[in-house]
């Protein structure tokens, strides 16, 4: 009855094209930035913020950047853990060695750092397809985690092998290090993760979107039409790169404030992939809804059964909490294959017709 | 110019200088790659016969192993663990035929890889939650005893692994192609559809091929579990098998034979000749850079039916 676009008349193109054309859509997203950027600073705890939200932050942001590549562009990559750290330990050099620099622009160098090296690994991509591919990126997994903990100029010859983050501020505010508070903190990887899943919605939507989908449901037909799969395919590896090595500078600078390269192991990599086969693949609104289930569901496991008053042996609890989570994702794989953005847009369609659906 | 004589001279004339050793260095790469063949091997029998890019198979090597090493702890005699440990592997095939794959038909790869990652958690968990999770040693009777072949040090467990290997491929090539079962496998390996219109039962012969993969998964879960210890790492050499499933083919079950020699072979070398140079610890990501470089030539891997596209 109020979920529809009957009534609401569009005057001028620009209008036409916004990203969301029904009038309901933009209050409820209005109501969820208020509720993100007002409500959640002040009433969550310390350890919503630094356990839950902060994580959902970091992971949407690496979920975009993966389901760009994998979710438009069709390229499958297990290399998201290896380009994570080139943006965490290229965050750590450059602030390290030129403190005065603002640390969202190192933030951004270190993502265009990623981005070059997802253009080098990307490039076996125009011969190499399907699940070849997806192996052959576990190459670039592999070698920069490698990498990272061999060549000690990387984390400035630390003897403990990890990265610090060092006390920055942006506006008098400190955001980084260990002073830093979680609000923060929370609020720069908020403003971040929004301003560029706006960015991801508009190129998804323009002609680089465009020329990713052709690529995807057929690089050969995509070919024939004038659309250049190595050019394609390299952007795609590029930007996703961006993303992920943001992600990563994110995870590190605003979230841990120290890190070792086990934290950027292939476990990463295969939960952001899980995020977005569960969020929904070619949805940017899916990689929001991905992170959060993901990031939440091992959280909400191992408190469930402390709330039923039930005592175990940790090393049990842990193993039944792992089969859950792996049950839960078979489950979810064969009741919505789609992800949750398709059931996020039954709802909505649902909605447009209630509550006389005749 | 050091680095230069360094990178690509010193190891050359290392390797002509002492023979013998470099001998010794190939065959154990050589044995090192059969074994990476055995964990391969159950990659391709199920992605033959049903598509799935089944990431669980280090799980169930896992699962194999650790079942054999429970039932044995609990005092039952090797020969009836083995036994029981196959069919606990059968009903295994079953069940994820039943409750998974059948709900999953027609569903894109990438879903079903996905779902076998949910597997493999669920595999790991529900193994080491039955039969604990600390490292057990596992001795099925193989002799492990070193000798010398013309100055060339030999482990007798290493020659058991590598003729249990070849075995188990030698068996598995005449399943495939002279058994009726080894037919339809194949034929729905070809077409799923045109299997089932000629009256192949598609979910049987799933459960066989997921079988199948199990005892293979067995088979290298003794032999990896013998060498090593059972322990929650053994999942984790279905990372070691993917390298030689892309250099090999996915499709192939020769591929992975000699995908796994290559692998194993050019990985001990480039380990002890180059590997100190750039400071050691390489064989994680050796392989694929080698898988890598061999498909940048052949973007199918060596033995993989050639990919046509058409428009």
């Amino acid at each position: 009855m109020f979920y529809r676009e009957a009534g609401q008349f569009k005057t001028n193109y620009a209008a036409d094209q916004s990203v969301f054309p029904i009038n309901l859509d933009r209050w409820f997203i209005a109501a969820a930035l208020v509720i993100a950027f007002v409500v959640i600073p002040m009433t969550a705890s310390e350890y919503w913020l630094q356990a839950v939200l902060i994580p959902i932050l970091v992971f949407t942001m690496a979920a975009i950047g993966l389901n760009l590549l994998v979710g438009y562009a069709g390229q499958l990559s297990l290399g998201t853990g290896g380009f994570m750290a080139v943006g965490a330990f290229m965050t750590y050099k450059i602030t390290t060695a030129f403190p005065e620099i603002n640390i969202i622009l190192v933030f951004l160098a270190s993502g265009l750092c990623a981005g070059g090296v997802g253009l080098l690994f990307g490039i076996p991509s125009l011969r190499i397809k399907g699940f070849y591919l997806a192996v052959s990126t576990l190459a670039a997994q592999f070698f920069l985690v490698w990498m990272f903990n061999k060549v000690e100029w990387f984390y400035n010859y630390e003897p403990s092998g990890s990265i610090t983050a060092p006390p920055r501020e942006i506006f008098g505010v400190m955001i980084t290090g260990p002073t830093a508070a979680a609000e923060a903190r929370y609020i720069v990887a908020l403003v971040l993760v929004l301003i560029f899943a706006v960015v991801a919605k508009n190129l998804v939507r323009g002609a680089i979107g465009r020329s990713w989908m052709a690529v995807r449901d057929m690089d050969i037909a995509a070919e024939i039409i004038g659309i250049q799969p190595f050019k394609t395919k390299l952007v795609a590896f590029a930007v996703s790169s961006f993303y992920c090595g943001m992600a990563g500078a994110m995870m590190v600078f605003l979230w841990l404030g120290s890190a070792e390269t086990e934290a950027f192991s292939i476990t990463e990599s295969f939960n952001v992939l899980f995020m977005i086969i569960i969020g929904g693949l070619g949805s940017i609104m899916g990689s929001f809804l991905g992170a959060t289930f993901i990031v939440g569901l091992p959280i909400l496991l191992s408190n469930v059964p402390q709330s039923f008053g039930l005592a175990m042996a940790i090393d049990t609890q842990k193993h039944i909490e792992v089969m859950v989570f792996g049950s839960l994702i078979i489950f979810f794989l064969i009741v919505e294959p789609h992800g949750l953005a398709r059931l996020w847009q039954i709802t909505k369609e649902k909605l447009r017709l209630w509550p006389f659906p005749y | 110019m050091e680095i230069l004589n360094a990178l690509f001279i010193a190891p050359f004339v290392d390797m002509v200088s002492y023979p013998i050793f470099f001998t010794e260095v190939v065959v154990s790469g050589l044995l090192t790659g059969v074994m990476y063949s055995l964990v391969a091997l159950g990659f391709v029998l199920i992605f033959k016969a049903s598509g799935v890019f089944n990431f669980a198979q280090g799980a169930m090597v896992l699962f194999a192993a650790l079942t054999l090493v429970g039932l044995m702890e609990r005092g039952v005699p090797v020969w009836a663990a083995l036994g029981l440990a196959v069919v606990v592997m059968v009903v295994l095939a079953v069940v994820v035929e039943r409750f998974m794959l059948r709900h999953l038909v027609n569903q894109e790869g990438i879903i079903l890889f996905m779902a076998t990652i949910g597997l493999a958690f669920l595999l790991e968990g529900f193994g080491e939650m039955v039969w604990g999770s600390n490292v057990k040693p596992l001795d099925v009777g193989i002799p492990s005893e070193s000798f010398e072949i013309g100055g060339v040090l030999l482990n007798e467990f290493d020659l058991y692994a590598a003729a249990s290997g070849s075995a188990l491929v030698a068996v598995l090539a005449v399943f495939f192609h002279y058994t009726r079962i080894g037919m339809a496998l194949r034929a729905v390996a070809d077409d799923h559809q045109a299997a089932l219109s000629v009256g192949i039962p598609l979910k049987t012969i799933w459960i066989i091929v997921w079988s199948v993969a199990g005892f293979v998964g067995l088979v290298a879960g003794i032999m990896w579990g013998s060498k090593s210890g059972v322990q929650f790492s053994l999942s984790l050499i279905a990372l070691k098998a993917l390298p030689v499933l892309i250099l090999g083919g996915f499709t192939s079950i020769p591929g992975a034979i000699v995908g796994g020699l290559i692998i194993g072979v050019g990985e001990k070398i480039a380990e002890i000749y180059w590997g100190p140079l750039i400071g050691g610890a390489i064989e994680n990501w050796f392989a694929y850079m080698l898988a890598l470089a061999f498909l940048l030539f052949r973007p199918q891997g060596l033995f993989g039916e050639r990919i046509i596209e058409r428009v």
